[in-house]
């Protein structure tokens, strides 16, 4: 175990002294800043009219303002935090020549890659923890409103799945470091990976449903085909991680939202009912509704972490 | 000194697909010696110390180092071997001191008994003033000295060094030649020595070991390769002689 205590160590050291740790760190903290204070001037304005919302705090976090929520800011660029730490990962210190150093060290090979893989974790989890509390500070003096114990919990959570979301795409740059090996060239597979299940796979999605279920004039008011095509481009698109940590999120953050699905087939009289008993979930029922989301979500990052692990023990060291 | 056999190889070979890498290599190293492993690029020579050391697995034979088999007692093995690779490999955005102290981690070793003996290390190669300076400023003949302060903090009893005069020029590597047989004398660890530099080597190497195409085709000291050979018995023979001789043999 002092192997993997040592590199870890030696790790963040690396990625906290970086610069490029830094750039990204600025830019993600500018930005969230930038996102929460027009969300908490719109929220204010909100606040001094005469309904007064429920979850307020947590609005701070899913309210889109002028640009786009915070939530989506991170479900969008928190890939790039995994990528950025992760893609010259074992490609650097096989060029350097300190791979070999390190394996010829009394130390089982596993402790490299866990140690990298845990000491990108780390960095992520301490990143996203202090982002989300300058945005609860920010948050508080701008509106005022203290958040309960639920919100708490909440966003508690909802940090938890970003931590798992981002170690997802340092497991899949981990994993291109390790295949290929030129740093240039795993930088841009990690990017080309994160573009294609970040936005291509919704385009497909659509694409795919409209090629099995074509929808027309007639089978437009047809609900059973309505409802098919739908599936099917739900279906697709949660093969995108983006899409699983977005439903997710979604449901954790807010607590209106009752359902991942975005057409819910109900009849007139189920319509009123439901509006008659229309609360806020439980978070205990939010997590339920989601909780294939995050597990599938946390399932991927081990695989990818796995595959990562696999691939790096059998291959030989020395393939200079 | 004992006349104990450290490293042993029994029909070691190695294949990479079709080409042979290492063919059927049996060789003994006794404790305390500085063994000299010579052969041109691309003869094995590397592929056999990452067996030596568990990085590479062999295709067929065995090979005991300390008696432990590399391939199954892998760490036990890298606990008491030192090991230089080719392209030596420090991280450069780290310190000289800085690397060795992670050297010293990786091993294990506690900070109170690590940092005088880094202190020392780096004395002893000459590095003290640069020893807080970052290793991307070092030259390679400073990395080289570098190395071997990091087998003096890792003391193991075997230390494979995988051409550590390669790319230095004659000053530096006569510095480098030093150190290695200080290595032998001062601190009683076995050398394993890979090389094409024939000069440097004859001035160290109890024995010498001639590796062509992944075969070893001679093995024994100098003065008795000469003798079969040359058929002379002089003492001043030079060793490019005879590596040339086997070299001519082999490859027509």
């Amino acid at each position: 175990m002092t192997g993997i205590r040592a590199i870890i160590r030696k790790e963040l050291a690396d990625h906290f002294s970086s610069y490029r740790f830094m750039i990204l760190f600025a830019l993600i903290a500018m930005v969230s800043l930038i996102t929460t204070y027009m969300v908490g001037m719109g929220l204010k304005d909100e606040l001094s009219g005469p309904e007064k919302p429920g979850f307020v705090f947590l609005r701070l976090f899913t309210s889109t303002g002028p640009l786009f929520s915070l939530v989506q800011f991170v479900a969008f660029f928190g890939p790039l935090i995994g990528l950025v730490l992760g893609f010259d990962a074992i490609n650097r210190e096989r060029s350097t020549g300190t791979l070999s150093k390190l394996a010829s060290q009394p130390i089982y090979r596993d402790a490299i890659i866990n140690g990298k893989f845990l000491a990108g974790t780390v960095t992520i989890t301490i990143m996203l923890l202090s982002i989300l509390l300058l945005v609860s500070g920010l948050g508080l003096t701008l509106i005022g409103v203290v958040p309960g114990a639920e919100e708490i919990w909440r966003i508690l959570i909802y940090l938890l799945i970003s931590i798992f979301y981002v170690a997802f795409w340092l497991g899949i740059s981990i994993l291109f470091s390790i295949l290929f090996r030129g740093i240039a060239t795993s930088a841009l597979a990690t990017l080309a990976i994160w573009i294609f299940f970040s936005f291509f796979v919704s385009m497909g999605a659509t694409v795919v449903a409209n090629a099995a279920v074509p929808l027309d004039q007639t089978t437009r008011k047809d609900p059973q085909a309505l409802l098919r095509h739908v599936r099917i481009q739900r279906t697709v698109s949660l093969m995108s991680p983006m899409q699983l940590y977005n439903d997710s999120t979604g449901i954790i953050i807010d607590p209106t939202r009752r359902t991942t699905r975005s057409l819910v087939l109900m009849g007139p009289v189920e319509r009123l009912s439901s509006a008659r008993f229309e609360r806020p979930l439980e978070l205990s029922q939010s997590i339920f509704v989601v909780i294939p989301h995050m597990i599938s979500l946390i399932a991927i990052t081990f695989i990818c972490f796995g595959v990562s692990y696999a691939v790096f023990m059998k291959q030989e060291i020395r393939s200079l | 000194m004992a006349q104990q056999a450290i490293v042993e190889t029994d029909h070691l070979t190695k294949r990479y697909g079709s080409t042979v890498a290492v063919d059927d290599l049996s060789i003994e190293i006794t404790e305390g010696e500085i063994f000299g492993f010579l052969g041109p690029n691309g003869s094995g020579k590397t592929t056999t110390l990452l067996m030596l050391l568990g990085l590479t697995e062999p295709t067929s034979g065995t090979a005991t180092v300390a008696g432990f088999n590399p391939t199954k007692e892998a760490i036990k093995v890298k606990r008491i071997v030192g090991y230089i690779p080719e392209n030596i490999g420090f991280y450069d955005d780290m310190s000289g001191i800085q690397n060795l102290q992670f050297i010293a981690q990786l091993n294990n070793i506690p900070e109170s008994v690590s940092s005088p003996k880094i202190d020392e290390g780096l004395e002893r190669v000459g590095l003290k003033d640069d020893a807080t300076k970052k290793v991307a400023a070092y030259s390679r003949g400073m990395r080289q000295r570098l190395a071997i302060a990091e087998i003096l903090i890792k003391e193991p009893k075997i230390a494979f060094l995988d051409e550590p005069t390669l790319g230095l020029d004659p000053e530096g590597t006569n510095l480098i030649i030093d150190y290695i047989k200080s290595l032998s004398t001062e601190h009683n660890i076995t050398i394993f020595l890979s090389s094409h530099d024939l000069t440097q080597v004859q001035k160290i190497a109890d024995r010498v070991g001639i590796m062509i195409h992944g075969r070893m085709i001679a093995h024994g000291p100098l003065e008795k390769l000469a003798h079969e050979k040359l058929g002379v018995e002089d003492k001043k023979i030079s060793l490019d002689e005879v590596y040339m001789k086997y070299f001519q043999e082999v490859s027509p």
